[in-house]
């Protein structure tokens, strides 16, 4: 077996591997909460919730309809969106005007309520979700063996991503949205309705929540607590790339993935902690993010 | 002349309360009072949200703990050790808060506090998900024994009121105005010549402090210190303890806490479901209830 700084190579890129899944997560939960807060100065706390809720619709439509894999991946997200429409229209929308801490605090009562009621009728150990057929087995690469699903969600969520930046800096839409962002007085007065834009916009970043949960179902758990527990990393990550960039956001979230991963393997009892030590290095050297352009 | 007398009439009902309540359970309330309070001198008065403020409580609690139990200290030396861990806490981590604004100030509190969470679950002194139990209260300046409740109740009342007395004190000193004034308009106080961010600092390190000092009291006042008292939603529950009693106000955090202790000892039974009423008791107080108790009774009698 060939080594690398005394590990095997075959172990090394599978932590790899595993690291790149991680930060697959991480690159799509930071966009969304950089599209949101781009057009509603809100950080969405609510944010891991609304991903442990999708992965819950996957495995409720698996477990009571029989609704499987391919299905839930578009179901799931719109049932999380549209939990996003209620959740804006009935509660941020009158935050607008208020301290920025608010919306803050708003999002984090509904992730305790989502936690809580999920917790009171599924309990806080994990379910499985079984993952589809095609995805079963390996591909053999001679010198490692990539297991299919995770190819698929690395490979989805690159696209994912890539189609999130298109969508925002290349179509009219985007513009719309950008406008938004910078001046929403003046896009109004063009005639575009912001608030069904705002609105929007909220929908599509839990929604996108939503579509990490289901992938991250049959990969891991589906528990109430995966949201807490991937939200704060997530929020590290958005500090050490700062969310006035999109392929900020993207690039951010795969490479603290990686680097996890890599320190799994050369030092264990650090991995759970490396995130934030890097984000208090970022924090000393470019106070603004790496991606950053904030004041 | 009225403030005087509720202080007096409230001072007068917290020492004859342990023959009325259940000192363990007014033990615990005076311990979170202590502790909203102290978070409170942040956000109320700097205008700071920290997301982690458990870091604080919580890893105070553990040296508490630890120095009454393995290295056997009286009780005020092993208050004072988890006083200074917070403290010293709370200069390293405010020195890298500061360097951010707004939200994300709270977004890196609350990464940092998780930080120290993963350290306290890795730590071979915490005993990871046991939590140290069974600290021992011994004899306060090895004279009194504390291990009866009342005379311990005692104890935490006067660790309570040293901490009061000294976030009022702030409050109300030419540095809590700078405070203030930052609060309300950090640009504006930055260019009147003030160093904010040293200001900013100084606010963090002295409600890390206080904060720590809550955690090690309740230490020894409850026998344990656990992985729960370092955890986000430790910090959450600060949050909104002083968002009901009153941001802002001296008297709403403690009065939010000691709600919130009381509901949690009430509704223990429902298991998850705590949860999801605090969950719900902040969305209501951020939609319909921002100046929370006391600042709603204040506002409605014309004071402030």
């Amino acid at each position: 077996m060939t080594e690398l700084f005394g590990i095997p190579v075959q172990a090394l890129l599978g932590q790899l591997m595993l690291g790149l899944v991680n930060g697959s997560f991480y690159a799509i939960l930071s966009l969304g909460l950089a599209v949101i807060f781009g057009m509603l100065n809100i950080v969405n706390f609510a944010h891991g919730a609304l991903y442990m809720v999708g992965a819950f619709f996957a495995w409720m439509l698996l477990n009571y309809a029989g609704i499987g894999y391919w299905a839930a991946l578009l179901l799931a997200p719109i049932g999380v969106g549209l939990i996003g429409v209620v959740i804006e229209k009935t509660m941020l929308q009158w935050l607008r005007q208020l301290d920025h801490l608010y919306g803050l605090l708003l999002t984090f009562g509904l992730a305790l309520i989502l936690e809580g009621v999920f917790r009171e009728f599924y309990g806080s150990s994990g379910l499985p979700y079984d993952l589809p057929d095609v995805f079963r087995g390996v591909f053999d690469l001679g010198f490692m063996m990539l297991p299919k699903y995770r190819v698929w969600v690395i490979v989805m969520s690159i696209v994912l991503c890539g189609a999130t930046w298109f969508m925002i800096e290349k179509t009219r839409l985007g513009a719309y949205l950008r406008a938004g962002t910078e001046n929403p007085q003046l896009v109004q007065a063009f005639g575009v309705n912001v608030p069904l834009l705002i609105t929007f916009t909220y929908a599509f970043g839990v929604g996108l929540a939503g579509l990490a949960g289901v992938m991250a179902a049959p990969i891991y758990q589906v528990s109430p607590l995966m949201g807490s527990n991937i939200i704060i990393v997530v929020f590290a990550v958005v500090v050490i790339g700062g969310m006035g960039s999109i392929l900020g956001s993207i690039v951010t979230g795969l490479a603290l993935g990686l680097i996890e991963g890599l320190t799994k393997v050369f030092f264990a009892e650090a991995s759970t902690t490396v995130v934030f030590v890097i984000m208090a290095i970022v924090l000393l050297l470019r106070p603004a993010g790496l991606f950053g352009r904030e004041k | 002349m009225n403030r005087a007398l509720l202080y007096a009439v409230l001072l007068l009902a917290l020492l004859v309360a342990p023959w009325i309540g259940y000192p363990v359970f007014l033990m615990k309330a005076l311990c979170f009072a202590l502790f909203a309070s102290a978070f409170n001198l942040l956000i109320g008065f700097t205008g700071l949200l920290s997301f982690g403020h458990a870091m604080f409580f919580g890893f105070s609690a553990y040296v508490a703990a630890h120095a009454a139990k393995v290295w056997g200290l009286t009780p005020e030396l092993a208050v004072v050790c988890g006083t200074l861990s917070a403290t010293a806490i709370g200069i390293v981590t405010g020195w890298l808060a500061v360097r951010r604004q707004g939200i994300y100030f709270a977004m890196v509190t609350l990464a940092l506090a998780q930080m120290i969470y993963f350290i306290c679950v890795q730590a071979p002194f915490t005993y990871a998900e046991d939590g140290i139990q069974g600290v021992p209260r011994g004899q306060l300046l090895g004279l009194f024994a504390l291990a009866n409740d009342t005379v311990m109740y005692y104890f935490v009342l006067g660790v309570f009121l040293i901490g009061f007395l000294l976030i009022h004190r702030i409050v109300h000193s030419p540095f809590g105005q700078v405070l203030k004034s930052i609060r309300e308009n950090e640009a504006r106080a930055l260019s009147l010549g003030y160093h904010v961010d040293r200001y900013k600092l100084m606010a963090f390190v002295l409600s890390a402090t206080i904060a720590g000092m809550a955690g090690a009291t309740k230490a020894l006042a409850l026998g344990l210190a656990t992985l729960t008292d370092v955890s986000w939603q430790m910090s959450g529950e600060v949050v909104l303890m002083t968002l009901l009693g009153g941001m802002g106000t001296i008297l709403g955090p403690s009065v939010g806490a000691a709600i919130i202790v009381t509901m949690q000892n009430y509704l223990a039974d429902l298991g998850s479901w705590v949860t999801t009423i605090m969950g719900a008791t902040f969305v209501i107080c951020v939609l319909v209830f921002r100046r929370g108790i006391v600042g709603e009774i204040a506002h409605r009698f014309g004071r402030h």
